[in-house]
């Protein structure tokens, strides 16, 4: 184990090269929905148990399950409303058992990005040639069912090892979702020296964390949403930054959710500088524009 | 040492679910409900009748809302208590003014322990569906199925003799089950089960002994999980309630009939300080034509006319 993960250097947020999003836009703004699939009975990974109770966890599998017969598809309207492209956390292996989901999704034009082949099943314990193959068949099922090139990774269950991003760029990918630290996307370094990028995917407004973990009310969650974006595009005037508000269909899509989350959409994009865009959209436009810049920059900040 | 090479094989990777007991389906793709008058939403109130014993065992896992304290936890075993004695009285009034037809879930023991209360709710004609012995008792994994089948049918025979009913829903304790939970209950005369939250509307789940209808009886909207597990307020109680019923009733005018699954606990609502949001609630909902409040049963015989 490491004490630090040798991924990124410390870059303090003053001043940074500026960005420059498309159109003036002061804050690129995302949402990512998790279309996830979760087994009833998966395979044991010695590290992490995937459910609290004896299987069949009818609680846990049903709430999970409650996203794809319910929630997806609630969700997919009110973005359609506001004219938000959703970018896809996708458990792969729902292209095989969901297939009519994908579809809705592809019809929309949303982005496909990995969260792994199963939210059940772990990288905690993988040796590299296991963990690469994982990688590498959820982005080939995604490129088979949908004609896309997968650019982004969540890690399933947020399960890494010290390898993940290095295998992950090595497959051909250019983005990360998996870290926290910072409003801009940042360099990250991967072994095969390639342009690779955190984009800021916010465990804060994430709504299984706001929901679940932190016991947020529904319509609080809405204000702190807006909290956030308020503050964004305050500071966007100066360099442009990115707001990703991360969705679960068994979360955000129940009837006393939806509405709050949909009031604090509409305020969102009734903003005129608003970039709303795609994960793979802001990474491609930070390593065409910034990432060079920002290497010098950390570089020159070292000291 | 990696990982055993049968973690990267997934022998469910197919079409549809990744076991047999129901089909995938879409809510949205789903013909249309029609409720009795074309009501748009179904009002489900169910009530849990609990009783925690005192020497809980907690295996294989704890009762939710049981004791937490070393032994013996009286703060518990007594707020529990209260709802069975007082709270009760307090929904049921409830219930009478705004013209609910509530359904109650009750343990058996609590049944037997209290005839006064079972005989009491027989006796309104209101509908009682199985809860399992006692909270104490979980179906669960690995159960085993002559012991998991005695307590099925200790149950509802204790339910049936005392109720005259002829009992046919069932709420697992905990809404927990085992493999072999659902064709137990089919093979004890069970229509239908609330365990399964998956959904917001019926459907249709298989069994070896034949269908049984899942009724999903939602956590999320549950009183103990709102106010107890994710400690909001008793006015956040009723602003999600209220929210909910609002967003399922302009659903239904586009996507037909929705049901608007409420799980409450005389122990949680039926205290002095909370009771007046459930009647708030009640007043909002029932205030706003089209809502059909039914049991389960009719509920469930609704839906499943429709199915056809």
């Amino acid at each position: 184990m490491k004490e630090d993960p040798e991924l990124f250097d410390y870059w303090p947020y003053d001043n940074r090269p500026k960005i420059e999003w498309p159109n003036g836009a002061r804050v690129a703004f995302w949402v990512a929905p998790n279309i996830e699939f979760y087994e009833l009975d998966p395979a044991v990974n010695p590290h992490r148990k995937a459910w609290p109770r004896p299987v069949p966890d009818v609680n846990g599998y049903a709430t999970r399950d409650y996203g794809n017969r319910v929630g997806h598809m609630r969700m997919m309207r009110v973005l359609d409303r506001y004219g938000v492209r959703g970018s896809i956390s996708l458990s792969t292996a729902l292209c095989d058992h969901h297939p009519e989901i994908i579809e809705l999704c592809k019809e929309r034009e949303w982005e496909f990005f990995s969260h792994g082949i199963y939210n059940t099943r772990y990288t905690y314990g993988m040796d590299e040639a296991q963990e690469r193959a994982m990688i590498e068949d959820a982005m080939e099922t995604i490129r088979k069912h949908t004609g896309q090139q997968c650019s982004g990774y969540l890690a399933p269950a947020l399960t890494h090892t010290d390898i993940t991003m290095d295998l992950f760029a090595e497959a051909g990918g250019i983005y990360t979702c998996d870290l926290f630290h910072d409003d801009q996307p940042t360099p990250v370094k991967v072994r095969n020296g390639k342009k690779f990028v955190s984009v800021p995917y916010s465990l804060e407004m994430n709504d299984t964390i706001v929901y679940a973990v932190n016991k947020i009310e529904p319509r609080r969650y809405g204000e702190m949403i807006k909290a956030n974006f308020d503050r964004l595009y305050e500071e966007g005037k100066e360099s442009g930054v990115v707001m990703c508000v991360p969705l679960h269909g068994y979360q955000v899509s129940h009837p006393h959710r939806l509405k709050a989350f949909e009031e604090a959409l509409e305020y969102i994009t009734g903003h005129s500088d608003v970039w709303v865009t795609t994960g793979r959209e802001i990474a491609q436009h930070f390593i065409d524009n910034n990432y060079d810049e920002a290497i010098a920059d950390i570089k020159a900040k070292a000291s | 040492m990696p990982l055993d090479p049968s973690y990267l094989e997934y022998p469910h990777r197919k079409y549809g679910m990744d076991h047999d007991h129901y089909d995938w389906s879409m809510l949205v793709s789903r013909k249309p409900v029609k409720w009795p008058n074309n009501a748009k939403i179904a009002l489900w109130v169910n009530v849990s009748l609990q009783y925690f014993p005192l020497n809980q065992q907690g295996k294989p896992f704890p009762p939710t809302g049981g004791m937490t304290t070393a032994y013996p936890d009286l703060r518990h075993y007594t707020l529990r208590e209260y709802g069975n004695r007082v709270g009760i009285f307090r929904l049921l009034k409830a219930f009478d003014e705004y013209d609910i037809a509530p359904t109650f879930a009750v343990n058996a023991q609590l049944a037997e322990r209290y005839p006064y209360l079972i005989h009491k709710l027989a006796e309104r004609g209101d509908e009682i569906i199985g809860h399992g012995w006692n909270m104490d008792t979980p179906h669960y994994g690995g159960q085993d199925r002559t012991e998991e089948a005695t307590v099925i049918e200790r149950s509802l025979n204790t339910l049936r003799e005392m109720t005259g009913q002829r009992v046919e829903g069932w709420l697992s304790p905990s809404k927990s089950q085992s493999a072999n939970t659902p064709e137990l209950l089919v093979n004890n005369g069970v229509k239908y089960m609330c365990d399964w939250i998956n959904d917001d509307m019926p459907y249709p789940f298989r069994t070896p002994a034949g269908e049984i209808i899942a009724m999903p009886l939602s956590t999320e909207l549950e009183d103990r999980f709102i106010i107890q597990a994710n400690l909001h307020s008793e006015s956040e109680y009723a602003d999600q309630i209220e929210d909910a019923f609002d967003f399922l009733y302009e659903e239904a005018e586009e996507q037909g009939g929705r049901m608007l699954a409420l799980s409450i606990h005389p122990w949680m609502l039926g205290q002095p300080h909370r009771i007046g949001r459930l009647e708030q609630v009640l007043e909002y909902i029932t205030g706003r034509g089209d809502v059909w409040s039914a049991g389960a049963s009719d509920i469930s015989a609704a839906w499943q006319k429709g199915q056809g």
